[in-house]
């Protein structure tokens, strides 16, 4: 990327612009702010971040190579783990040993990395789910309708305008289970904005979405951001990553070892080195570069053979429907 | 030796006249709660009959020591009996995964039926011959002459009988229609979603742990509800009868109309006893004829036979019509995906 351009995502990042690009530095306005956070499975130190803080109204990518812990991270942020040592401050409050139902509450919001669409609710019910301090989810209220069905219109009407907006509209009937796998993401975005959250954790969203929703769910989330709603995510796509993130925090073997925007992060050592190993930079021989482009073709294959499934698939379900 | 010589008005007649006694609504009643818990909730209870039990003593136990006219009472302290045992029960196994409170169920269902007949208690439940005494204040509200008998076509009972029958399918169906209301709410649309993936729910901010503790007492209540009925039925609370396979037969009824809709329990109850019946008069019948003779089979072994058929039945059910009679083919063929 050539330096003369501006990327529009740096215009975004403008609060970030004099932050120095180094571990554990802190942000002008912090949604969320980490420390000592350590978890361990027996002996294997899964996360030990010093210091993190996170920039409200900014994208942050967090990626890492496999192993990397930042599942587990996303875990233990979002209460569905507890951490071994750690103090996190959400929003100036300490949120500590708080479960995830509590931190959905306060306005933080995640989603899965394996999508966690409710397959026998509809593409709606899903959606009212996800609205929160309903009166009709207490047990006495929900035995008397006028109590809670205008506040269930009311409801029904913010997710149709969510729906529309990631043109799920017209599946708004159907089991969700019969979404696709990229619908099913978009579902569960869609799903998580009903609660209105301050800040949204998104875990991989982009993993088995074709390209073609690519684009369009990257165009959601800059809108989120546009909106004022503080977004984090893990990824391994880097052209994802580099597409909309405002600032990129690097995971490896548990902790944090770069911050910074993007472009820095491709250039830091530690990264690569994480990444590829320390002795990547070697020359290839010939027969190893053969391999690795048979192995390309490979993965070439497969990916085609997969989208002729999808497409087999889903001439399947209409057949089947038409039945 | 033909089948025209079976007394088939007879073998109709206790078909209908089972398939809608006072064992069917009871047996409708308590898989109602074992839908509550399992088809909308997910939770596996395998102890529905621990909490026909408890509504069945709460109500005995109140008339016989506390309010022998206060028959109000009776029933919310029967209500409160299965509640306490739906929190003993759920309190540490609903933050598990799903086959702790299965595990739980089944086991607690067996201490009560002991607990009730145990010589150390005696003195409150009477051990063995259970509550005798508790049916007046019941019957009392019956508007029905004990000496007359009531009903039309096969369906003719005495006073008494018509009236605990006529109770009992009241029951039903106010249970039915606040499990129908409720599943359409909001508070069942949570309820539905924590069966399908409780980690989603939480993620949208609603206390999971809690909404399967207010099924799990539901359910549980409405499976007092079920005891209650049975033994004002009765006129009698035994523990014998609450043993073990019952709740088995509870699940039987369910799977058979159909899990997680509103009406199946209920269908499901009524073929299940109308089906009984019918194989075991019918199986009688054929002894009796000589059409199957007795080096193959007597008289007395007829009434194992007729389980061996349902069980077969429900076999080719689960192969032919996974989903019961009532449930959607679509839904299962989404857990396939």
């Amino acid at each position: 990327m050539p330096d003369s351009v501006i990327p529009s995502q740096e215009l975004q990042g403008v609060a970030l612009a004099s932050t120095p690009h180094e571990v554990g530095v802190a942000k002008p306005d912090p949604i969320l702010e980490v420390n000592h956070m350590r978890r361990t499975f027996g002996g294997l130190i899964a996360v030990d971040v010093e210091h993190l803080e996170i920039q409200r109204g900014v994208i942050t990518g967090l990626i890492g190579p496999n192993g990397a812990g930042k599942t587990t991270f996303f875990n233990l942020l979002s209460g569905f783990d507890k951490p071994d040592t750690g103090k996190t401050k959400f929003n100036g409050t300490p949120i500590d040993g708080r479960s995830p139902h509590n931190l959905a509450r306060l306005g933080m919001v995640r989603t899965f990395q394996l999508t966690k669409s409710l397959t026998k609710l509809s593409v709606m019910e899903n959606m009212k789910l996800g609205a929160k301090g309903q009166g009709g989810e207490t047990f006495w209220k929900a035995l008397i309708p006028p109590l809670w069905k205008g506040e269930e219109r009311a409801i029904e009407k913010r997710a149709l305008g969510l729906l529309e907006r990631f043109k799920l509209d017209h599946m708004k009937d159907e089991y969700a289970g019969t979404l696709s796998g990229g619908q099913r993401k978009l579902l569960e975005m869609a799903r998580a904005l009903m609660a209105e959250p301050d800040i949204i954790m998104l875990d991989e969203p982009m993993a088995g979405v074709n390209p073609a929703l690519t684009q369009s769910l990257l165009g959601h989330v800059k809108d989120l951001r546009d909106q004022g709603i503080s977004i984090v995510f893990v990824e391994h796509d880097m052209d994802v990553v580099r597409d909309i993130s405002d600032w990129v925090v690097v995971m490896s073997e548990g902790q944090i070892i770069a911050e910074g925007p993007h472009r820095t992060i491709t250039a830091n050592q530690k990264v690569i080195d994480a990444y590829l190993g320390s002795h990547h930079d070697a020359p290839l021989s010939i027969e190893e570069e053969e391999k690795f482009m048979a192995e390309d073709e490979e993965l070439w294959d497969e990916e085609l053979e997969e989208i002729a499934d999808v497409l087999h698939e889903i001439d399947e379900e209409k057949h089947h429907r038409n039945e | 030796m033909h089948l025209a010589a079976l007394d088939w008005g007879f073998i109709f007649e206790q078909t209908f006249a089972q398939a809608v006694a006072l064992n069917a609504a009871v047996y409708a009643i308590a898989a109602i709660g074992l839908n509550v818990h399992f088809g909308y909730a997910g939770l596996l209870n395998f102890g529905q009959v621990g909490f026909v039990a408890m509504g069945a003593y709460g109500m005995g136990l109140t008339v016989t020591y506390w309010g022998q006219d206060n028959v109000i009472l009776a029933v919310i302290v029967g209500m409160l009996f299965a509640a306490a045992f739906a929190l003993i029960l759920g309190v540490p196994t609903l933050r598990l995964r799903a086959d702790y409170l299965a595990i739980v169920t089944i086991v607690a269902a067996e201490i009560i039926r002991l607990l009730a007949r145990s010589t150390a208690l005696r003195g409150i439940t009477r051990g063995a011959e259970g509550l005798n005494e508790f049916v007046g204040p019941f019957r009392d509200l019956s508007p029905f002459d004990p000496s007359q008998t009531y009903g039309f076509g096969p369906w003719q009972y005495r006073g008494t009988q018509f009236f605990s029958i006529l109770l009992g399918w009241a029951v039903v169906l106010l249970c039915a229609v606040l499990v129908w209301r409720l599943m359409n709410s909001p508070w069942g649309r949570v309820v539905k979603a924590i069966k399908e993936d409780e980690d989603a729910v939480s993620a949208l901010g609603k206390n999971a742990y809690w909404y399967k503790m207010q099924a799990l007492i539901l359910g549980g209540v409405i499976g007092g509800f079920a005891g209650m009925v049975l033994a004002i039925g009765n006129a009698t609370v035994q523990p014998d009868f609450f043993v073990a396979p019952l709740t088995f037969f509870f699940w039987l009824v369910l799977i058979l109309g159909g899990v997680g809709k509103v009406w199946s329990p209920i269908v499901g109850a009524v073929l299940y006893w109308g089906l009984i019946t019918f194989i075991r008069n019918l199986g009688r019948g054929l002894v009796d004829e000589g059409i199957i003779p007795t080096s193959v089979m007597d008289t007395s072994q007829v009434d194992q036979i007729q389980f061996w058929v349902v069980g077969i039945s429900l076999a080719l059910l689960m192969i032919f019509r996974p989903q019961g009679i009532f449930g959607s083919k679509e839904e299962m063929a989404l857990d396939a995906r």
